[in-house]
């Protein structure tokens, strides 16, 4: 078989329908992507893939092994590879071993050759995430927040799975917090940052918990900064805001959908036509430009 | 063992007014996101059976850490025996807007 071609490859990820966010000056701007030529859009820096579930079986994805494996060939074959990949959690749906164990062999397909994970609360049902923290615990000294530099962008990995606030929403917790105003302090202004986490970092929608506790809190401390990009997932689908200079973002499952905000009873799987399904699921791919722009393109499997 | 138990239901009956479950098993059923009942007053040494009907996995986690369960996917089970009076409040650790109480007299 032959190398597939750049042009096919990003076809095979959806590019040519998605729409590309751009950081200039401080606020982002969509434009359509059939306006930009790829070659302006230069390296890819890093990409997310978020809500892999592996364990789930029911009708709306009974083969999420299947789905996450046409992620993977699709971002394998991506002309140049990112140098990272950000998990946003949820590898898992009941937190079992035999899930952990299959998502992190699927996981070694990538040939992004560096995976940063940050634990969903399916993954830590058993209480203090032992099976998590065994397999994804190392970077962070187990304690699952940490940051890293990578081309001048400083990455901060946060977990507001185990510690909910008495309204349902997501929460960081007291020592959580201090470490990441201290992460923060004495930072440069100028530095673009990118934060992680599972739930949603600010309130999509309370009912279902779908926010986090020091949503406030958590952007007071980022509002300073010239470029700040919030990645999200857990809810399943994109759902984009921008406030000042930071960009929150969620992203789709690799594994089902769910539905939009309060429709239905609650955050489950949503079955939808399986023709429809791979229009659903997806990957971000975070590229930097020539102009060293940040900006993020949504793909699916469609 | 059967008289005790029956003097133990009295007992509890004429505390409160409130007709607790007699020992034995009491069923509470989880579905769309809710647990049925979501209010229950059982006497001490009662299990009580969690049945998740939901297609969405969920946990039963008393917020003392006296009891919790695994992840149940759907149809999956989960028995807890109260052997002590309490007020036990516990929440679905994966959808913490789930809530529900359960008073051991």
């Amino acid at each position: 078989m032959t190398e597939p071609s750049r042009r096919d490859a990003l076809k095979c990820l959806g590019v040519g329908a998605g729409t590309l966010f751009t950081l200039s000056g401080g606020v982002f701007s969509a434009f359509d992507m059939a306006e930009a030529r790829i070659e302006e859009v230069g390296m890819p820096l890093f990409l997310q893939i978020s809500d892999t579930h592996i364990g789930f079986n029911k009708d709306a994805n009974p083969d999420v092994i299947g789905t996450l494996n046409g992620t993977i060939d699709a971002i394998n074959a991506l002309p140049q590879q990112p140098a990272f990949a950000l998990h946003t959690g949820d590898v898992t749906h009941l937190s079992k071993a035999g899930e952990f164990d299959t998502a992190s062999q699927l996981l070694s397909r990538l040939k992004v050759s560096e995976l940063h994970v940050v634990p969903g609360e399916h993954d830590v049902t058993d209480g203090p995430g032992a099976q998590f923290f065994a397999r994804f615990g190392k970077p962070s000294g187990n304690r699952g927040y940490y940051s890293f530099d990578a081309k001048g962008v400083h990455f901060i990995a946060l977990v507001n799975v185990m510690n909910f606030k008495p309204n349902g929403l997501g929460a960081l917790g007291e020592e959580q917090l201090n470490w990441l105003k201290g992460d923060l302090s004495g930072r440069s202004a100028s530095q673009p940052i990118v934060v992680f986490a599972h739930m949603p970092l600010w309130t999509i929608y309370e009912p279902w918990g779908w926010g986090t506790g020091e949503g406030e809190e958590i952007a007071s401390l980022l509002r300073r900064f010239g470029s700040v990009t919030v990645l999200n997932g857990h809810i399943h689908q994109i759902v984009q805001k921008v406030e000042g200079n930071i960009l929150f973002h969620t992203a789709r499952s690799t594994a089902y959908p769910q539905p939009s905000a309060g429709s239905g009873p609650g955050p489950g799987p949503l079955l939808v036509p399986p023709a429809e399904l791979p229009g659903m699921l997806g990957v971000t791919v975070a590229v930097a430009d020539k102009k060293r722009r940040l900006a993020l393109t949504d793909s699916t499997l469609a | 063992m059967k008289p005790r138990i029956f003097a133990l239901t009295l007992l509890a009956l004429s505390g409160t007014g409130l007709p607790p479950a007699s020992a034995g098993e009491v069923a509470v059923t989880i579905k769309n996101f809710d647990y049925s009942p979501m209010e229950l007053t059982i006497a001490a040494g009662t299990t009580v059976v969690w049945k998740n009907l939901d297609g969405e996995p969920h946990t039963i986690a008393s917020l003392d850490g006296a009891f919790r369960s695994p992840a149940l996917d759907q149809n999956d089970s989960f028995r807890f025996t109260f052997d002590h009076p309490g007020v036990f409040k516990y929440i679905c650790s994966i959808h913490p807007k789930m809530k529900a109480t359960i008073a051991v007299k």
